[in-house]
């Protein structure tokens, strides 16, 4: 449903600063893929997601949705098919805005908004089931502010935010790294929850091996803005951290260990 | 003058510089975009509806026209900030100073009598015998609660609801699907749209337009707009906030009406104007400060 075609992203052209982000990515996700991204800092992680998101524009290259070429489509437009969590707690979400008026927000991802109420009482329903079953509690403080939630209640309602209006493909850009231990567990949980029952096609960068591993059907590696490993079906099942390591120091000739993947 | 009399005066100018504030309510408080143009498209509503109406247009249509020539001035501002990417202070004070030469072209020149033109305040004082100034308060009043609950109802919209949503979180607005350019450019045309009504309502109720009448206009809307947060700050529906903007600016040009009656003049009120706002602003930081070291123990022996 999504192919990414030798994309080319580079950051600051022609200045001292020069950053080649994304060199020559190529990336198939076939419906309902949950496909884990791991890579150490600067492998070009994050800038595959917000070039799929359209948060910038790429060089060079192709990105397929459907069948349809949306490489130049402005971000706005392609959220109309992504549903997106950020590593940053504070910005999937509006803090001086109700939790019920940010559910409202997201039920019309895609749609046109015009003079119609932001929230009508049977969406108020419909949110209240959807706020349940984060089992946070939410369900019962609609009204109040998501400035008053902590870093995780934010992140999952974020989440459910994303899938309120079912998207074709979810982006998740490290959206536990930011939690602690235990909340990060908790909104995995949901994670896997939500996108096994949606059955939606999902990529998701994480820093942790473990849960690379463990989550998914897919796993890729990238390095220096390329996918350099991909495992699927009985291979990834079966992968261990350490294999993870090894393949790492054998596709990219370099010492793996001294990066904070190794810390997950 | 009585003090008293002063203040009747100054409640019913401080109505109609309320819309204004709520014009700049909108910007400052919901779109977290400090909006300058302010102090040119408010004469630019008085100088299109003061033209107008010594053309012999009707009142009302005149009105509205100032208040649209308001929303174009807005919506300008709103194209250079998002389109062109100016940073939104310079994109209003450009705006602003295109304004000065625009408005004296709409004119013709720098101060346009209007005392014998018909007003929309004019039909109630010929009609009930009252005072200008009145007529300008019930009218004032009544326009108000108008505007308020037309704009309660507009950010319970979805649009509304996506112009609040812009002030608190941009980047997650346009995540949801929604063009931010579009929406910023939606609320700065609003804003600007209110401040270029009460541009003419001023202008009818003081019976002349004067290119400079706009100066410092947004300081008096950021005055209006944090005395009234003081004063009714405890009050948290949205309604309730939009009403004690315009509470707020009455009770500005109150102030005003007594330093005047002190024997300054009304020059002066701009360096007062400017004193508040710098009050209002920074007491709220110095006094967190100052509770935050205050409660230091040293602790640890």
């Amino acid at each position: 449903m999504l192919r990414v075609l030798n994309v080319e992203k580079t950051f600051n052209k022609g200045t001292i600063n020069e950053k080649r982000a994304l060199n020559g990515l190529n990336l198939e996700l076939q419906d309902g893929d949950f496909v884990t991204v791991i890579g150490g800092n600067g492998a070009g992680k994050s800038t595959m997601l917000n070039v799929i998101a359209g948060v910038y524009p790429i060089d060079r290259g192709q990105i397929i949705l459907h069948g349809e070429n949306i490489s130049t489509w402005p971000e706005h437009k392609r959220a109309r098919f992504e549903g997106r969590v950020f590593q940053d707690p504070m910005k999937g979400t509006a803090a001086n805005m109700q939790i019920q008026e940010n559910l409202a927000m997201a039920y019309r991802r895609g749609l046109k908004r015009g003079l119609k109420w932001a929230i009508t009482k049977e969406e108020h329903a419909r949110y209240h089931e959807a706020l349940k079953t984060l089992n946070l509690g939410l369900e019962d403080r609609m009204t109040a502010k998501v400035g008053l939630l902590s870093g995780g209640q934010r992140q999952a309602l974020t989440l459910l935010m994303a899938t309120l209006r079912k998207p074709e493909l979810l982006l998740l850009d490290e959206h536990t790294a930011a939690l602690d231990p235990k909340t990060s567990a908790k909104v995995l949980e949901l994670t896997r929850q939500i996108v096994e029952e949606n059955k939606l096609t999902t990529l998701m960068i994480t820093h942790n091996m473990k849960d690379a591993i463990r989550m998914g059907n897919r796993l890729v590696m990238m390095h220096e803005g390329r996918i350099i490993y991909q495992a699927s079906g009985e291979e990834k099942e079966h992968l261990q951290v350490s294999e993870l390591l090894e393949k790492f120091e054998q596709a990219a000739g370099d010492a793996f260990a001294n990066d904070r993947m190794i810390l997950g | 003058m009585s003090l008293l009399l002063n203040l009747q005066d100054a409640v019913s100018q401080g109505i109609l510089w309320g819309v204004m504030v709520l014009g700049v309510y909108i910007t400052f408080r919901l779109l977290d975009v400090a909006d300058l143009t302010v102090d040119g498209s408010f004469a630019t509503g008085g100088a299109v509806c003061a033209v107008l109406l010594i053309n012999g247009w009707n009142p009302v249509i005149a009105t509205v026209m100032g208040m649209l020539g308001g929303a174009a001035a807005g919506a300008v501002t709103g194209i250079l900030h998002t389109l062109c990417e100016i940073p939104a202070i310079l994109a209003g004070i450009l705006t602003q100073l295109a304004l000065y030469s625009i408005n004296l072209r709409i004119m013709g020149k720098a101060n346009v009598s209007m005392a014998n033109v018909d007003s929309i305040f004019s039909w109630l004082v010929d009609a009930t015998g009252w005072k200008q100034s009145q007529a300008a308060l019930l009218i004032g009043a009544v326009l108000a609660v108008l505007i308020i609950l037309a704009l309660y109802w507009f950010f319970g919209t979805e649009i509304g609801a996506a112009i609040r949503a812009t002030g608190n979180n941009e980047a997650m607005v346009r995540a949801l699907g929604e063009n931010t350019k579009k929406i910023k450019i939606i609320g700065l045309a609003l804003s600007n749209g209110l401040v270029g009504l009460s541009g003419a309502l001023i202008c009818q109720s003081q019976k002349f337009a004067d290119v400079n009448s706009g100066l410092g206009a947004i300081v008096i809307g950021l005055a209006a707009i944090v005395i009234g947060e003081i004063l009714l700050g405890r009050l948290h529906s949205f309604g309730s906030k939009l009403a004690a903007v315009v509470v707020g600016a009455a009770i500005y040009f109150m102030i005003r009406a007594f330093v005047i009656w002190l024997g300054l003049n009304t020059n002066d009120m701009k360096l007062i104007s400017a004193v508040i706002v710098v009050l209002a602003l920074s007491i709220p930081v110095l006094s967190q400060k100052w509770k935050i070291r205050r409660s230091y123990a040293k602790g640890g022996q």
